[in-house]
């Protein structure tokens, strides 16, 4: 479904990202985690093209986006994302929030789109803020709207970009609850966290990134109770 | 000091028609300022830094020069050379409207700039094209932080048009220097002029202040 090859990214002179391989199958739980400037979010951030790749191929259900010719908006629609500053935009309720790009972009009509969003945020446990405004909401509140504003393209694959690190501690729970529900339904999930219990309990493969490289990559069980490189190790007993 | 209501009521009739006057040649340069303003404002932030030059000479240009100088030009240069002969007011509109889209601009452009990036990513990671996500996401927002600095433009520029008196355009103070030059009298045009003036901006903040507060999200 996913199939990144020798993905490179540099910032002027700072490699970020030195040649990265991945294949993720269809409704695989994959889990990115590693040390701050490893080039976890940054990988992230290539497979829907908010980051420029500078050399490699990046394919999406066979289509390769870093083609020129690739309508990247098209992709973009297939693949949702979630951010860790929320980004929900201010000026538009809850609903609209959701509502706006299935409208906009899909076309669907308003009250398809209005049907939808009260569908996703019963789902997400939110429908009595529908007509809130985001600046009310508590942190978890938000990031369960941006999830559902998400899901609201229909999307086939969900990249979450460390979802519950801005969020106080009471409500990470919340959002993992989410998350935990999507990939129980089949969702192809690319998560870049730091909740080793999701990682542990939700993921079907756990990515250990540092250094612009994948240093280490197994199921989760074997890559917490039996790490094999030594950066893993070193990482894992510090956040375990 | 003795105010001659006489010679007030004498004039009523032009300071009426000089507040008109100064009321459309606002107007017109602020509608045009505006749409300049936003061309300007948008070529400036052009990635591309050909584009982005000739946009950044134009308000280097007209924020560096006194706009007196800048009325003088267009009335007496630059009217004529495209006209043949000089208009007062087509000048006035032109280097009003010219002034104030070098100031607009730097407001729409420090307005969108002002917007956390994350709202563009996140519309673009709906698969909203570029155009879609500044007409539905970054102006809405963009917009309502620019009515306060827009609004001082906007009482900068009403004031200014005073300045259109030495080309001998007939809005407000062209008939507080005439009342002067007649009667010898100083204390009733100025500060009747400045009187009207000063109704006319404080109307505007008022004005702003409930665009301001209607447009609040809470």
């Amino acid at each position: 479904m996913i199939e990144v090859q020798n993905l490179k990214k540099t910032f002027g002179k700072n490699e970020v990202l030195k040649k990265i391989n991945v294949t993720i199958k269809p409704q695989e739980v994959v889990v990115v985690i590693g040390p701050s400037g490893s080039g976890k979010s940054t990988f992230l951030r290539c497979i829907n093209l908010l980051e420029t790749i500078t050399d490699g191929r990046v394919l999406i259900e066979g289509v390769d986006i870093t083609d020129k010719k690739t309508d990247i908006n098209k992709i973009r629609t297939e693949v949702g994302m979630v951010f860790q500053q929320f980004n929900l935009f201010p000026h538009k309720t809850v609903l609209q929030n959701i509502m706006l790009a299935p409208m906009k972009v899909r076309k669907i009509s308003e009250e398809k789109a209005r049907a939808k969003g009260v569908e996703l945020l019963a789902k997400v446990g939110l429908a009595d803020k529908a007509d809130a405004y985001p600046d009310s909401l508590s942190g978890g509140q938000k990031q369960r709207v941006a999830i559902a504003r998400a899901l609201a393209m229909e999307p086939k694959i969900m990249l979450f970009d460390e979802p519950t690190s801005a969020l106080d501690p009471e409500m990470v729970g919340e959002v993992l609850e989410v998350m935990k529900q999507l990939a129980k339904e089949g969702m192809t999930m690319v998560v870049v966290t730091h909740e080793m219990g999701f990682a542990r309990e939700v993921g079907d493969r756990v990515l250990f990134m540092d250094g612009g490289v994948i240093v280490e990559e197994n199921v989760p069980k074997e890559l917490f109770e039996r790490p094999k490189e030594e950066r893993t190790q070193a990482f894992l007993s510090k956040v375990l | 000091m003795e105010i001659r209501w006489d010679i007030l009521a004498e004039y009523a009739p032009f300071f009426a028609k000089g507040t008109l006057l100064t009321i459309g040649l606002s107007v017109v340069s602020i509608i045009i300022g505006c749409i300049l303003g936003l061309f300007i404002g948008l070529g400036k932030m052009s990635k591309n830094k050909w584009i982005a030059l000739p946009f950044n000479i134009y308000v280097t240009f007209f924020r560096g020069t006194p706009l007196l100088v800048q009325i003088l030009l267009v009335h007496f240069g630059l009217v004529p050379l495209l006209l043949g002969e000089t208009n007062g007011i087509t000048a006035a509109i032109t280097a009003l409207s010219l002034n104030s889209a070098a100031y607009v601009s730097e407001i729409f452009r420090a307005g969108i700039q002002s917007i956390d990036k994350g709202q563009m990513e996140a519309a673009r990671s709906l698969g909203m094209n570029h155009q879609q996500a500044m007409r539905l996401v970054i102006l809405p927002q963009a917009f309502k932080r620019m009515i306060p600095p827009l609004g001082n433009e906007f009482i900068v520029l009403i004031k200014d048009t005073s300045l259109v008196a030495g080309i001998a355009v007939k809005e407000l103070l062209y008939w507080g220097q005439a009342l002067q030059g007649q009667y010898y009298r100083v204390w009733e045009p100025y500060l009747t002029a400045a009187l009207i003036y000063l109704v006319i901006t404080f109307s505007l903040s008022l004005l702003l202040s409930k665009l301001e507060r209607r447009l609040t999200t809470e």
